[in-house]
């Protein structure tokens, strides 16, 4: 047999591998036959039996191309998964070959490297108008699966990997050039060696909220967190059989199956999660999460498909011009460039313009950047906030616009040198008064005895007056009536004594009295006992959590969570005072739905760092507990992870200082983004924090992790969080805390 | 001198520590069924994470405990007559028999017949060069040490202080740290015995290891 028709006939037993792996068991007939005409072939050129054999090929090929053709037709959400978790799959090596004219490979080769799941590299697109060539720098960072080489993980990459990559955006940003990202990530490796899986996430995403150069992703795999970590980009491309989602339908199927121990959700709740989360292109298109799908050939590009790798190249190239182009100042011509750009006949390849940016328009990149996502996903929240009421409220924010930054950008600042002017004369002022009054005083006789009272004060015990004779707590936990005794998880090892319910919950404030740990307390008991009484002032209470995917049953789910916790959503934002500090509180409260994160707790979250930032005041998220983002909203709630992110990137770069607090049990998503980029984190005892729980690692890595492996101490010696408080410390602490973290000038520098 | 056939002859004539399950306070006690001849399980897991086989529970104050197995065995005594009745704290509930293994019944002989030298402080611990390179070259059994001997050198953070063995004179039968790691007060450094009596130890010891049935 010929050399080449037993290298087409391999490639076409691959083609046929990949058809039935990738439909797990269905369309069995199609794949049959296509196996019976490729053997009948098989078998006859083997035996030189053919008269005209490429002709006979040719006829097989065109034939798997027609079965291929209208299968494509009848891809499910879950077989979108499995073609893109293929070892057949393009990767992103074969992205770096066949689009870009020439690589290098940094930050580590193969194997040989950092983290080999991580691929970082230096490549080279070339130009041409005419005779004239031009080469353009870009650096391409993402996920690499290799084939299915074990070692790089299937993409998932470990928290030095994710550091790697910011530190080359870094490196990006100071050289001026774009930057290309391509996401191939089932998600991240979830283990909490330094600095965290989660801290680093949430590390890329505030870096990537602010980088200088236009970034533009690709999304083939995109799998929560770790997506997220290279995705902030300002244009979202995706390939038109990948999926994006808040987490793998496997994952999803098995929290809404409830599975435990080892055992694996059945293949049709896998299938029915896959359908609903809406993970699709077609579906984040409509969402407005990804800006441009490209288009892959039938069931899905392989690295043989080079009319896709040049259509690639194309996408590339517009999207980067595109970005470019918007950061210009003349509306005409822009509005030109982009036209010509868009145009579906253009060869980009023929088209030059320069990609370094001005200092204007490297910031006009970055506010469009963050406006882009800060408007994201607006409507999936429910808004039941007044109409008047909403458009009195933007008045009052244009009219009160001037007065604020007359009050602090202006006076505030010369505010502080007359106020040093007018101590220091005073000062003089005293000294010249006690000289020129010393012979009066010396004329005027003996110094005054220090009265009665003086000296009883000094001499005597303290009375116990003031606050400490007030109720120890304003508010008590509601377990307190619960007649029963309490056993303290730690009674094993400290051997401590029952707690009797109603001195556990009412005066000890939910702490073991012998060990200090700490239960878990409702979100009212802080509310109540944190802040100044009657100083909180509850904002946005309007928006509530709904079901934007309308995933089934999910809505009496959510309606069960209200009645249960009596919150419309997981989070609630609020103003409120410590001695007399006014600060902006968001909460997430663990008791509506675990704490978990969806459109509205984002949009709630969102106002509320943009208020803080209006009315100057310092900004705390305080986590009562969160269990992650809200599986069952898919990429609305994934998309809160740079949002809120943003939100509290351009919160803190104002001036701001935002603070968080852990209480509970605080895990994924939001830790990964906008909670675990605060500067200031602190927990409090016996809160547990992490990017995935015990059973997700377990399943993920195959590693059996330590019974404390979440707990804050951990978190504390990772340097994850700044600080460990006790539950009845913590509105001294959080005073402590403003005060000597803000400074006199509060928050704003 | 130890006699051999006399001490293992001993631990076989009992090859079982029995352990008494008791309450930890008093309350009202209900069994899960066990009887006399069960096996029970002690705490597993890689970290015994997962608690022993749960034996019975008790009950003060609406505040329900399970009492499990420490150890694995079997019941040789349950006191079925203490069902729902409020008894004090510890109480016996049921009598464990458990069988010694085979690093339990090594552990008694050593314990019986070698002197223990203990670390006086938490620091890390090395032989005396002479010392070091006696026992790398041969064996530690050929280091032979007697009281007020230097024989160790006790790091604390590069401030270093020469130990003295204290104790009867003899071998070294047993080296319990490794260098480079801290070790508690308190904890055995290394075990000796009289020279004499090195054979026969060794020799029991492997009597144990292949004779002891599990």
């Amino acid at each position: 047999m010929d050399n080449n028709i037993a290298k087409r006939i391999q490639s076409l037993r691959d083609r046929l591998v990949y058809l039935k792996d990738i439909f797990a068991g269905k369309h069995r007939d199609n794949a049959d036959l296509l196996e019976q005409r490729l053997d009948t072939f098989s078998e006859k050129a083997s035996a030189d039996a053919l008269d005209d054999p490429y002709a006979e090929l040719a006829g097989v090929e065109d034939l798997f191309a027609y079965v291929e053709r209208r299968l494509e037709n009848e891809i499910t959400p879950m077989d979108r998964v499995r073609i893109v978790r293929h070892p057949q799959r393009i990767c992103l090596k074969d992205i770096l070959e066949n689009v870009y004219d020439n690589f290098t490979e940094v930050g580590g080769q193969d194997e040989h490297s950092l983290d080999p799941s991580m691929l970082i590299a230096r490549a080279v697109i070339i130009r041409r108008r005419g005779k004239k060539s031009y080469q353009q720098s870009v650096l391409v960072i993402g996920q690499e699966k290799g084939h299915g080489a074990e070692f790089r993980n299937g993409g998932s990459v470990k928290p030095w990997g994710n550091a790697k990559a910011l530190q080359y955006m870094r490196v990006a940003e100071t050289e001026g050039i774009p930057i290309h990202a391509y996401i191939f990530t089932p998600g991240s490796y979830p283990i909490e060696d330094y600095p965290g899986a989660a801290q680093q996430i949430a590390r890329n995403i505030y870096g990537m909220a602010d980088l200088r150069v236009p970034i533009v992703a690709v999304i083939s795999e995109g799998g929560s967190g770790g997506a997220e970590a290279i995705g902030l980009a300002d244009k979202r491309l995706m390939l038109s059989h990948g999926y994006y989602s808040v987490i793998s339908p496997e994952g999803a199927a098995a929290i809404e199956g409830h599975v435990k121990g080892g055992n694996r959700a059945t293949p049709e709740l896998i299938e029915h999660c896959a359908q609903n989360l809406h993970i699709t292109a077609q579906d984040n298109l409509r969402f407005g999460y990804i800006d441009r799908i490209v288009q892959e050939p039938p069931l899905g590009a392989r690295p043989w498909h080079f009319d896709f790798f040049r259509n690639l190249r194309q996408e590339m190239l517009r999207a980067t011009d595109e970005v470019v182009l918007s950061t210009r100042l003349f509306p005409m011509f822009r509005g030109f460039a982009l036209s010509s750009r868009r145009n579906p006949e253009a060869n980009l390849d023929e088209m030059h313009m320069r990609w370094g940016l001005s200092q204007g328009a490297s910031n006009r990149l970055r506010e469009k950047r963050q406006q882009k996502f800060l408007r994201f996903s607006r409507n999936a929240a429910i808004d039941r906030r007044p109409f008047l009421r909403k458009k009195a409220g933007a008045f009052w924010d244009w009219f009160c616009k001037p007065w604020i930054s007359l009050k602090y950008d202006f006076y505030r600042k010369h505010q502080r040198k007359i106020e040093s002017f007018m101590e220091e004369m005073g000062n003089e002022w005293e000294t010249f008064k006690m000289r020129l009054l010393s012979p009066w005083r010396k004329l005027a006789g003996k110094p005054k005895k220090p009265e009665a009272t003086t000296a009883r004060e000094l001499t005597a015990l303290s009375a116990w007056s003031g606050e400490g004779r007030r109720r120890k707590w304003n508010y008590i936990s509601p377990r307190y009536k619960i007649d029963r005794a309490v056993t303290c998880p730690n009674s094993a090892s400290y051997g401590c004594l029952d707690l009797w319910g109603p001195d556990l919950f009412a005066e000890f404030a939910g702490v073991c009295s012998h060990c200090g740990y700490h239960f878990s307390m409702e979100p009212e008991w802080y509310v109540q006992n944190v802040f100044d009484q009657g100083s909180v002032f509850e904002f946005n209470g309007e928006i509530e959590a709904g079901n934007p995917l309308n995933f089934p049953n999910f809505d009496e789910r959510i309606a069960e969570a209200r009645k249960k916790s009596g919150a419309k959503s997981a989070c609630m934002t609020f103003e409120a005072s410590i001695n007399d500090t006014k600060l902006i509180v968001a909460m997430l409260m663990g008791t509506f739905r675990g704490g978990s994160f969806g459109a509205a707790e984002g949009y709630k979250f969102v106002e509320a760092a943009a208020r803080a930032a209006k009315k100057r005041y310092p900004f705390l998220a305080y986590v009562h507990g969160t269990a992650g983002i809200r599986i069952q909203e898919g990429t609305h709630g994934v998309i809160q992870m740079p949002r809120c992110t943003i939100a509290v990137r351009r919160y803190i770069d104002s001036g701001g200082l935002y603070m968080v607090l852990y209480d509970t049990n605080s895990f994924a998503g939001p830790v990964a983004s906008f909670l675990g980029c605060s500067p200031y984190q602190f927990a409090v005892r016996s809160s547990n924090i992490g990017f995935a729980g015990p059973g997700v690692i377990k399943e993920t890595t195959g590693m059996d992790i330590p019974p404390k492996y979440h707990r804050s101490y951990r978190a504390l010696s990772r340097g994850h969080i700044q600080g460990i408080w006790d539950r009845r410390q913590i509105r001294n602490n959080l005073q402590q805390a403003l005060v000597t973290i803000g400074g006199r000038n509060l928050y704003y520098r | 001198m130890i006699d051999i056939s006399a001490l293992l002859d001993e631990i076989k004539a009992s090859p079982y520590r029995d352990i008494a399950i008791t309450t930890p306070h008093c309350g009202l006690v209900r069994f899960l069924g066990g009887k006399v001849g069960d096996k029970l399980v002690g705490p597993q897991g890689q970290w015994k994470e997962k608690p022993g086989t749960a034996i019975a529970t008790i009950e003060r104050e609406r505040n329900l405990k399970t009492i499990s197995s420490p150890e694995k065995g079997d019941i040789s005594v349950i006191h079925s007559e203490l069902e729902d009745t409020f008894v004090e704290a510890g109480t016996t509930l049921a009598i464990l028999r458990h069988m010694l293994t085979r690093q339990e019944v090594e552990q008694i002989i050593l314990k019986r017949t070698l002197h223990l030298f203990c670390a006086p402080e938490r620091a890390k611990y090395y032989f005396t060069p002479e010392v070091d390179k006696k026992i790398r070259s041969s064996d530690a059994k050929t280091v032979v040490v007697h009281d007020g001997m230097e024989f160790m050198i006790m790091s604390r953070m590069k401030r270093e202080a020469p130990l003295r063995y204290s104790g009867p004179e003899g071998v070294i039968y047993a080296i319990y740290f490794t260098y480079n790691e801290n070790v508690d007060a308190g904890s055995p450094l290394i075990g000796v015995c009289p020279a004499d009596q090195v054979a026969a130890i060794q020799e029991m010891i492997m009597r144990v290891q292949t004779e002891w049935n599990e």
